[in-house]
């Protein structure tokens, strides 16, 4: 078990499903399930594995891989897990299980259907263990071409079309990763003419990147911060986000929401903020500010919502808000309250965007309007639903509240009034959340329902498996804080624990 | 065995939850047996709670120091938070009546809820809600008290839209939850402050930090801590301004009514204020706030009372004015006074809510008094204790309110606050009158011959009958003959009281003015003639008094215009300038030059041949007349 | 009567002259065949280019004419694809003018 590559076997294990699907015939629509569920749970059961295996005590980076790759670029196929990606990983798989599970009744061109996004979550599973700067990128442009396929095919057309939905999600997508680009160019460049050889590690960019001049850790750092925020739906560069859900399908959204978004949060910390910290310092204010009109302003815009999956989209942007208000505090609990968040949205947000899912397909709605008193007809819908909102509004004893409390201490602490209005988001959460499942499960039921079937077998799983994880993480939150705490606090003492929030400003 | 119980205390919290878990997952198709699963948990709870107030009742070592064990919850560095129990005589007290209530109600529940298709899963709510209140009571950590405090509050918003399928419980259910929760953003404020400045949120740690304040922080900000997390208990206690959703809540099944809405969840609030008094006590101007804001709370509430007509809402109202006495007890400084009134309040307003459960059952729910009369002939068990409950409230001796309210009425007069003296003594009458005025209406009087009651089976009637005993004899731990309660629960050093005559023979006689008026006004005068002549003599003050002031209809005015209006504000600017102007109008200028460069594209041949020489021209040019090196540098070419 | 003697003077006026032509030819004619015609004419008068070079400047080296003789290779494909281009649109449109010929466009 020493030298089994685990993460390497987590990352094909997708892969190798699809690849089998390909051989299955196209009307074997059961068996096609099947092994994507099988895929999946393989490399769910293994990062479960990874999760509790890592060794907090030892931190840093464990079950390291390293392939040497093109040696001119400095490239070396690096994979390895710590306290940060450690999270990351797992949520992508309990996420990607589950998300096959929602969608267990597609039935128009599933062996395609499954493909895709056998290669979208090992896409993204790849950017979290990717250590090389270049393989991250190479992962998450894997991402991006799947995405676009699932959108327009199998997507849903309501206020937008599908096709702009999924247009505006991969240009917007892609204008975060050219921004990054360059970015990353400029990086590669300086840090190479510093150290006189190519390395694209994360270590050894943060190495030489400590020597850079003060001016070019910030022009390098906005380049990332506007590429990773478009990403992680920062406010203004948020408007993809609640397009982009509603058009998706449904384990699209899941996907997309819970971990794709978090590709965002993860690249500011575990990049942008671990190699030009001084970067960081400059524009903590600004990244404080724009997350903080992200909670205000998309937790007001989900109230004025009437579509289910447009009030989560929105609801999804006022969350990423927090994530970024954690990161701006620049000290070690924020960091720790915003891995942690993006670890309890993950979850919540898909629970949601999976309950929604079941919803549509059921009653072929989305529209608040139309729905209504489903807690008598459909009762495991409705305790999914109301767990996902409860979670969303940071109900204690579920996983999002411990989170949250780490990030308001962090940013009250370094940010006060400004924090305030972020904590004020509470209220508004609470107001469209319980508004949502009020309009939606309770109040007289309607006769046009009665004829619904409650989800039952396989798509009871991603209820259980999320579920699960959504009460367990809130009653034990030292079970996720630990792990992460053993990534962030060497990385903050890294970059200098004294980091001052400051800057220009 | 006691010995046991002291450190075993966790276990008050976790049988409930275990037999929530164990209704949810294994007895749900089985009423009965739930029943029994739920009630076996609380009895269960009851006694190791009254095992840990025997023992922390006899040992004054408790008074010392109390008995805390704790695990870690999570940490970071810089943060480490605790779930632990706390044993002390507050808390030991506070364990022992909710166990005690609970356990009542539960087994009253077993009659009232009977045939009702939610039957299980009402008890399981009810044993959440018991795990999550016995939790706040004994939390150790102000963070594991907010916890639990919004668990109460979820348990509280599942019970009260229990019957979600009516819109009306769904709203209110609703509102419960939102007003809680900006309440709730007040304290979470409060306890961000307390963990920055103070760096725990301990309380035994936080109590002796906060004794030398001046160390960590400045009077302002401890002043300004303190009115944060007295806004939390403004919210979970229905004090004004944020009482609006505790009348709402009746539209839960009145078991819940009796247990959350009255004897225990909503006094969460004055219990936190009584578990964080060492702020309170340091700050003057706190306390002040806490004072006025129950004295106020208690006139206002029991003013709208007055004219209610559905007998829980009245109930509701004066438990609202009654919560407002405690908040004006622990606020004059006597946190003794305070949280007797809890303990007596508890007995006698779940036995009026219990016995006003009976009415309703044997009723079929209709719950306008006016309609009702004469019910005591055919329930005269129902009847009978709910006026031993009447008594309580309105503070005739030797029943328990009379202890507990006069505790209150001293220690403001002691504390000099001869305003809210005045206050409290008024709503003293008050609450005599309209308590009378229900039971005059409800259970005397000439029969109403629609109605056709009957008493309720003893598994109701039984709970009543306990409770109208502790309601009768429950004050008597604390007379200023007697004053034991003030021996254990203070805070700092004992507050003994020296019987004060004058207020005693003052409320009295508040107390049978209110009785003897609602007397004459509605079993004297039998066509109810002067009632009506003085409703429509003072129209005004009526409308406004039964419409409850129209604070409800400010609050949803502000809620659907102001907070509605800009969510729909920021919508529309969502999609017609961010995403209107910003986003779409990028691609449409991307689309616009691909437009406008597209007429260059002839398709003829010739066109572009010409285009060919040109630029070759053009570029012969260059070389010709500016030489190599320039012509270089210019096209960027290799040096 | 000047003494006239043909130096590269001339030849490179020569061809530039045919060039010119040639390409006024190219951009001007309707007809296509006239326009392949007047590409045959560019490419010859390159190949004059070609040659006269080679033969004034090194008059050892046959690398000029060498060019040459693979112009007129790759002329004579080009006219042989061109005209049979010309020819199979002509059969499509019954026209050989240029102007008939904008389907490129967009």
């Amino acid at each position: 078990m020493e030298n089994f590559p685990v993460l390497l076997t987590i990352l094909l294990s997708p892969v190798v499903a699809a690849i089998i699907m390909a051989f299955i015939p196209r009307e074997e629509h059961l068996l096609i399930k099947c092994v994507a569920a099988t895929g999946t749970f393989i490399s769910m059961a293994l990062s479960l594995y990874v999760f509790f295996a890592y060794d907090q005590s030892l931190g840093g980076l464990q079950f390291v891989q390293r392939i040497p790759w093109i040696s001119d670029l400095g490239v070396t196929f690096y994979l390895g897990v710590d306290g940060i990606s450690l999270p990351m990983l797992l949520l992508t798989n309990l996420l990607g299980f589950s998300a096959v599970f929602s969608s267990w009744n597609v039935n128009h061109r599933p062996r395609d259907f499954f493909i895709l996004f056998m290669l979208l979550v090992t896409g993204v599973m790849g950017t979290f263990v990717a250590q090389d700067l270049f393989i991250f990128l190479l992962f998450y442009e894997v991402v991006v071409i799947p995405i676009y396929i699932l959108v327009i095919i199998w997507g849903s057309t309501k206020r937008v079309t599908k096709e702009y939905a999924g247009m505006k999600l991969t240009i917007y997508l892609l204008i975060g990763s050219a921004f990054l680009l360059v970015g990353v160019i400029a990086l590669f460049m300086k840090t190479t003419a510093i150290q006189g050889a190519p390395d694209m590690s994360f270590e050894g960019l943060a190495r030489a990147a400590r020597y850079l001049s003060e001016f070019d850790q910030k022009w390098l750092f906005a380049l990332m911060l506007f590429g990773f925020g478009s990403l992680l739906s920062m406010w203004p560069f948020h408007s993809w986000s609640p397009d982009g859900y509603a058009g998706a399908p449904t384990a699209v959204s899941m996907i997309h929401a819970g971990v794709l978004k978090k590709i965002g949060g993860y690249g500011l910390i575990r990049i942008a903020l671990y190699i030009l910290p001084a970067g960081a310092k400059f524009w903590a204010p600004v990244i404080a500010f724009l997350g903080v009109c992200g909670v205000a302003y998309a937790a007001l815009a989900a109230l004025a919502q009437k579509d289910l999956k447009y009030i989560v989209g929105y609801s999804s942007v006022s969350h990423m808000g927090y994530v970024l208000l954690a990161v701006a505090s620049l000290n070690v609990i924020g960091v720790n309250g915003a891995v942690a968040n993006m670890f309890a949205h993950g979850i919540m947000a898909a629970l949601f965007f999976s309950t929604i899912g079941f919803i549509y397909e059921k009653t072929h709605t989305r529209w608040i309007p139309d729905l209504g008193g489903l807690a008598r007809q459909v009762p495991r819908i409705a305790v999914a639903f109301m767990l996902a909102a409860l979670a969303s509004l940071g109900l204690p004893g579920l996983i999002s509240f411990v989170p949250e409390f780490t990030i308001f201490i962090a940013a009250f602490k370094v940010y006060g009034g400004l924090a305030v209005v972020a904590i004020a988001g509470i209220i508004i959460t609470a107001l469209y959340a319980l508004r949502a499942g009020a309009n939606t499960l309770f109040g007289p039921p309607r006769p046009e329902f009665n004829h619904l079937r409650d989800i039952r077998g396989p798509e009871m799983v991603p209820l259980v498996v999320l579920g699960t994880v959504l009460v367990v993480g809130g009653l034990f939150p030292f079970l996720l804080f630990d792990v992460i705490n053993s990534g962030v606090v060497p990385l903050m003492s890294q970059i200098g624990g004294a980091l001052k929030i400051g800057g220009a400003f | 065995m006691v010995e046991f119980a002291l450190y075993n205390a966790w276990l008050v919290p976790l049988l409930p939850a275990l037999a929530f878990l164990a209704i949810i997952f294994l007895t749900r198709p089985w009423p009965m047996l739930s029943a029994l699963v739920a009630v076996g948990g609380i009895v269960a709870s009851f006694v190791v709670s009254a095992l840990v107030a025997y023992g922390v009742f006899t040992n004054p070592e408790f008074l010392e120091k109390p008995l805390v064990y704790a695990v870690r919850w999570f940490s970071m560095p810089g943060l480490n938070v605790d779930v632990g129990i706390q044993v002390d005589p507050v808390s030991a007290m506070m364990i022992f009546m909710v166990t005690m209530v609970a356990s009542l109600i539960f087994i009253y529940a077993i009659g009232y809820m009977k045939g009702d298709p939610g039957f299980s899963v009402f008890f399981s709510y009810v044993s959440l809600f018991a795990a999550s209140m016995l939790l706040l009571a004994l939390s150790s950590n102000l963070v594991e008290m907010f916890v639990a405090w919004e668990l109460v509050g979820l348990c509280s918003y599942l019970l009260i839209g229990f019957y979600s399928y009516k819109i009306s419980a769904r709203e209110a259910a609703k509102k419960a939850f939102i007003t809680c929760r900006v309440a709730d953003f007040g304290l979470l404020l409060g306890l961000l402050a307390l963990q920055i400045v103070f760096g725990t949120l301990n309380l035994v740690e936080l109590s002796d930090k906060v004794a030398h304040y001046e160390k960590y922080t400045t009077f302002g900000v401890l002043t300004l801590i303190a009115v944060l997390v007295f806004i939390g208990p403004i919210g979970k206690s229905g004090q004004f301004p944020l009482h609006v959703w505790l009348p709402d809540a009746m539209e839960g099944p009145t078991p819940v009514s009796a247990l959350i809405h009255a004897a225990t969840m909503v006094v969460a609030g004055v219990y936190l204020v009584a578990r964080t008094v060492f702020i309170f006590a340091k700050v003057p101007a706190a306390m002040e706030l806490v004072a006025v804001v129950g004295a106020f709370t208690a006139l206002f509430a029991a003013t709208i009372a007055v004219t209610q007509r559905e007998i829980k809402r009245i109930l509701a109202y004066s438990t609202v004015s009654q919560i407002g006495y405690m908040m004006l007890g622990l606020g004059v400084g006597s946190m003794t006074a305070g949280l007797f009134h809890m303990w007596t309040h508890a007995f006698f307003k779940a036995l009026m809510f219990l016995a006003a459960g009976s009415v309703l059952h044997a009723l079929h729910h209709k719950a306008d008094i006016w309609e009702m009369g004469g019910l005591i002939r055919k329930m005269p068990v129902t009847g009978w204790t709910f006026v031993v409950g009447g008594l309580a409230i309105a503070g005739i001796p030797p029943f328990a309110g009379f202890w507990s309210k006069d505790e209150i009425l001293v220690a403001a007069l002691e504390s000099g606050h001869y305003v809210l003296f005045v206050m409290a003594a008024f709503t003293a009458f008050l609450t005599a009158f309209y308590m009378w005025r229900l039971i005059f209406l409800t259970f005397f009087g000439e029969e109403n011959p629609a109605n056709h009651p009957h008493e309720s089976p003893p598994v109701m009637t039984v709970p009543l009958v306990i409770l109208a005993f502790l309601s009768a004899v429950g004050g008597l731990v604390g007379t200023p003959w007697a004053p034991v309660w003030s021996q254990w629960i203070f805070f700092e050093h004992p507050h003994h009281v020296e019987p004060n005559y004058w207020v005693m023979i003052g409320s009295v006689v508040l107390a049978a003015a209110g009785i003897y008026l609602a007397y004459q006004l509605y079993v004297v005068d039998k066509a109810k003639v002067k009632v009506k002549e003085l409703a429509e003599r003072y129209r005004h003050i009526y409308t406004i008094l039964y419409n409850k002031y129209y604070i409800d209809e400010i609050y949803l005015w502000f809620n659907h215009t102001i907070i509605d209006g800009a969510a729909k504000l920021i919508y529309l600017f969502d999609i017609y300038i961010i995403d209107g102007v910003i986003v779409n109008g990028l691609a449409y200028l991307t689309g616009l030059s691909g437009e406008s460069l597209r007429v260059l594209n002839t398709g003829r041949l010739q066109n572009y041949a010409l285009v060919f020489f040109l630029g070759v021209l053009a570029l012969v040019v260059l070389l010709a007349f500016t030489g190599p090196s320039s012509a270089s540098l210019t096209l960027g070419g290799v040096k | 009567m000047l003494p006239l003697t043909v130096g590269l003077t001339h030849y490179v006026v020569l061809s530039a002259l045919l060039f010119a032509i040639g390409l006024f030819g190219v951009l001007s004619k309707r007809n296509a065949v006239a326009v392949l015609i007047c590409i045959e004419l560019m490419l010859n008068a390159v190949n004059i280019n070609l040659i006269a070079f080679s033969k004034y400047i090194t008059p050892t080296l046959f690398i000029g004419q060498l060019f040459a003789v693979f112009v007129i290779t790759v002329a004579a494909a080009e006219v042989g694809v061109g005209l049979a281009i010309i020819i199979a649109i002509y059969r499509n449109r019954l026209s050989v003018n240029l102007d008939d010929f904008d389907w490129l466009k967009w």
